[in-house]
């Protein structure tokens, strides 16, 4: 299973690189998101500022749908998830390979958008083992959960549409815990994310342990 | 010996529609066997069933030994499969491509560069993007890639379409050159006067049922290992 999962990992962001649409497109994008935040908050700095968690983690949201898409994008294009299911590869693997794929990914993204929050929030970064362990975990539940509802979409012809809806509620108490463990890692240095964290650990597990044992069937459904 | 296919009255539905309805069909490793038919008749569903593609909902239905009503997932690594749609990846090279086929199905990548260049692909091709490549090229990939994986059971869904007269003919002598070796190869074509120059039968498949069974007048074994 992790061979396989290593071998899918390997492809997606094989294509990835080649194709840049992450650098070339979603990229710029997470930077526009953030910026479009700035001119909307920007008359009271100090809101910006309180809210520049949340702001980074709804901007995260917005990247993730955009790398769930294309991750699933690829397979549709001339048949390739046929050819994944004719590859004879571990559902499972495929599962963690993609979900692996797409949590790299996003984790490039944070660190972009760590920056842009850095630069045009004025925010001053504290905690910050606590700020990358919340980043892991939250990346891996939702790289888990939207590869999930990334297959389930693929084989819908409306999928464009589909995605976001059934994934931002799945995404939405990510988004808030990890929300949460980010403002008290910048406030308080940490010492009242710990729930939170874990919290996010639980998604993290449970996402992943349902993709592995769910993502056979709906590539089979799909 | 067990058949390397064996269907028994199987149904198939796409949708609600039943695209093979109560299909018959032994066929035996080692055979090259032609399916003809018109459009729609369900030749490219009676190759999608045989690889576990698409489920079987009623009637026995067997491949390599593995039935496929129970585990269709099963079979899969061991056939290959020349569909309409390529299974390629654009933004990745050809040799990317059939390496990662390979390296999926879990057989040696010693065998991605004969196949490659059994199919014209090497040398400058094999770094291209198969975004660039034309129609025909891009079935010469997908082909290379079954080359490469040398699989039990030779799927082939109309192998010469896009092709040139070049790649039709090394189409034709592969099929053979497979058969040789023991391995099976049921093949759709519309292109009656080369099917009957390479398979030992013929089905014709229509309204998703396999109707008629006609022998060619097959080529001795030994010929077949000389065209290899």
């Amino acid at each position: 299973m992790l061979r396989d999962a290593a071998l899918v990992a390997g492809k997606d962001l094989r294509v990835e690189a080649r194709s840049r649409v992450a650098l070339n497109q979603v990229a710029p994008f997470a930077i526009l998101v953030l910026v479009l935040f700035a001119f909307a908050l920007d008359p009271d700095r100090g809101v910006l500022v309180r809210a520049s968690a949340g702001l980074f983690w709804v901007a995260v949201a917005f990247t993730a749908l955009l790398a769930v898409q294309r991750s699933f994008a690829i397979e549709v294009a001339d048949g390739a998830r046929d050819g994944l299911r004719l590859s004879g590869l571990d559902p499972a693997g495929i599962f963690l390979g993609k979900a692996g794929a797409v949590a790299a990914e996003l984790l490039a993204l944070e660190v972009l958008l760590a920056a842009g929050v850095v630069v045009l929030y004025n925010t001053d970064l504290h905690g910050i083992g606590v700020l990358v362990l919340t980043c892991l975990l939250a990346t891996l539940a939702i790289a888990a959960a939207g590869t999930l509802y990334g297959v389930l979409a693929a084989g819908v012809r409306m999928r464009e549409t589909l995605l976001p809806l059934l994934l931002v509620p799945v995404m939405a108490p990510v988004v808030l815990a990890a929300t949460k463990a980010s403002e008290a890692a910048l406030t308080s240095a940490g010492t009242d994310a710990w729930p939170w964290i874990r919290l996010l650990g639980a998604f993290a597990a449970v996402y992943l342990a349902v993709g592995t044992v769910a993502f056979g069937p709906l590539l089979e459904d799909a | 010996m067990a058949p390397a296919v064996r269907l028994s009255r199987a149904v198939a539905l796409l949708g609600r529609f039943p695209a093979l309805a109560g299909a018959d069909l032994l066929v035996q490793p080692g055979e090259i066997v032609h399916l003809s038919g018109p459009n729609g008749a369900g030749k490219s569903t009676l190759l999608r069933v045989c690889a576990g593609l698409l489920r079987v909902v009623d009637g026995d239905a067997e491949v390599l030994g593995v039935d496929l009503r129970r585990t269709p997932r099963d079979v899969r690594r061991r056939v290959g499969l020349l569909a309409h749609a390529t299974f390629l990846y654009d933004d990745l090279t050809v040799e990317d491509n059939v390496r990662f086929a390979v390296q999926a199905a879990r057989a040696g990548t010693r065998r991605v560069e004969p196949a490659l260049g059994r199919l014209g692909l090497d040398g400058r091709l094999r770094k291209v993007e198969v975004a660039r490549l034309s129609a025909g090229q891009r079935r010469r990939v997908a082909l290379a890639a079954i080359v490469a994986r040398d699989p039990d059971l030779w799927l082939l869904d109309e192998p010469h379409a896009g092709l040139d007269a070049a790649g039709r003919d090394t189409v034709d002598d592969l099929i053979r050159e497979v058969a040789a070796g023991g391995r099976t190869v049921v093949f759709a074509s519309h292109e009656l006067d080369r099917a009957s120059g390479v398979a030992g039968r013929q089905l014709t498949v229509v309204g998703g049922q396999v109707h008629v069974t006609q022998p060619f007048a097959a080529p001795a074994p030994e010929t077949l290992a000389c065209g290899a």
